[in-house]
């Protein structure tokens, strides 16, 4: 375990330490364990990634790691490519080991008569409902009262940009400072998926065209770093 | 011989048991009734024999999402009006995460203020109102009724009422000459 200015590094197969054991919690402060990290049978916490440790208050802990492989969790929502179509399912390439499959009656309003109109290679931002590391993943695009919310086809022209899953979570944090100048340039639409996909769509190309660069290019930046490169290209887009 | 006619002539318990029969029953027979029932209860109710488990919740929660661990907001958003369904889901779905995470300000969960409703129920009132006023009430004019309420319950206050009715109707004026 490195730990340098409250940072601390984990490798895969190190044990964890928490401030408190388990036996002290109450059952309003649950021990919550996020991606990367696994209790073994005796109870002590394992890292199953190479990362840097996140705790949010009362009792949630993470790995934070650079990944571009998706790996399903359930609950999640993703951007999906329609991969094949067979008699009554979607295969939906969600960046996963493994093609997810998507019913033709999980839409708003699909009937057995009505069926959504997809074809191979359109986009999806659909829910993961089935996620189990021995068996298929399987999506969804409404929630449990049957209703859209903003899950479904993403038409229109836009622009799907692959990123890091790092990335995708950086962007939806509350106050990201890319999505602030972003929303500034321009009227735009931007569907973040948690499978490291972003899909951009603004009125004109170049707008689009712009964003999608900035996006690409702030990758590998910090989000300080990220506020002193937007504010020139802010001051550029408004001579354009 | 007798004793055995009486047993005979008892009711049933079926028919004790009936509806039309309770108020019939004395006290001592309805006691015993539901005693009877109650060890029928105890009786039917069934339960595990099992040696008492000790109590192990686990207080740990694994394989969670990133989007709970970091508290991230919907996958999407829109900008200036260019999606205006996106934007007001968005805006909808991300204001009650935070609601949720502070417990506050539970003014926009409301669809209408207060003060509008306010507003709309004034015009509604007397309208609604007529309808808990008796016929006489009813009849009355609705400019005559402050301060005149404690002519409803006399004999003479319905009289003075009436004579009042009268006056207000028009009548024939005889032409004179």
């Amino acid at each position: 375990m490195a730990e340098t200015a409250n940072v601390v590094v984990l490798m895969p197969g190190e044990t964890l330490q928490l401030p408190n054991s388990e036996a002290s919690l109450t059952p309003a402060q649950e021990l919550v364990l996020g991606p990367g990290l696994r209790r073994d049978d005796g109870g002590t916490v394992v890292a199953t990634k190479a990362g840097v440790l996140r705790r949010r208050d009362p009792n949630v802990y993470w790995i934070d790691s650079h990944q571009k492989r998706y790996v399903p969790v359930r609950g999640e929502m993703v951007i999906g490519i329609v991969a094949a179509k067979s008699v009554d399912l979607f295969k939906v390439d969600i960046g996963s080991s493994e093609h997810a499959s998507l019913s033709y009656l999980a839409f708003e309003g699909a009937t057995k008569r009505n069926r959504p109109n997809l074809q191979v290679g359109d986009l999806v931002f659909t829910r993961l409902l089935v996620a189990n590391k021995d068996m298929e993943p399987e999506v969804v695009c409404v929630d449990s009262a049957g209703r859209a919310n903003g899950l479904g086809q993403l038409s229109g022209d836009g622009f799907l940009i692959h990123t890091s899953l790092e990335f995708c979570r950086r962007l939806l944090t509350p106050g990201c400072p890319l999505i602030a100048s972003l929303s500034a340039v321009c009227p735009c639409e931007i569907t973040v998926g948690m499978n490291g996909r972003v899909w951009l769509r603004a009125k004109a190309l170049w707008p689009a065209a712009v964003a999608a660069a900035l996006l690409e290019r702030s990758n590998c930046i910090e989000t300080e770093q990220m506020k002193s490169q937007l504010q020139n290209l802010t001051d550029c887009l408004a001579n354009f | 011989m007798a004793s055995s006619s009486r047993r005979k002539m008892r009711l049933s318990n079926n028919l004790l048991k009936m509806k039309f029969m309770q108020r019939y029953l004395t006290e001592e027979a309805k006691q015993d009734l539901e005693q009877r029932e109650k060890r029928i209860i105890s009786d039917e109710h069934w339960y595990l024999d099992l040696p008492e488990l000790a109590k192990n919740e686990a207080l740990c929660v694994e394989n969670v999402s990133f989007s709970t661990c970091e508290q991230l907001l919907f996958g999407r958003m829109s900008f200036h009006g260019f999606n205006p369904e996106v934007e007001q889901l968005c805006k909808r779905l991300n204001a009650s995460q935070e609601t949720t995470s502070e417990e506050e300000d539970d003014d926009n969960e409301k669809d209408i203020s207060d003060a509008e409703m306010a507003r709309r129920y004034q015009s509604v009132v007397e309208t609604i109102g007529k309808k808990f006023q008796n016929k006489r009430q009813r009849s009355r004019h609705p400019d005559d009724d402050d301060g005149e309420e404690e002519e409803d319950d006399g004999a003479g206050g319905e009289s003075r009422n009436k004579s009042r009715l009268g006056a207000t109707k028009k009548k024939f004026l005889r032409p004179t000459d």
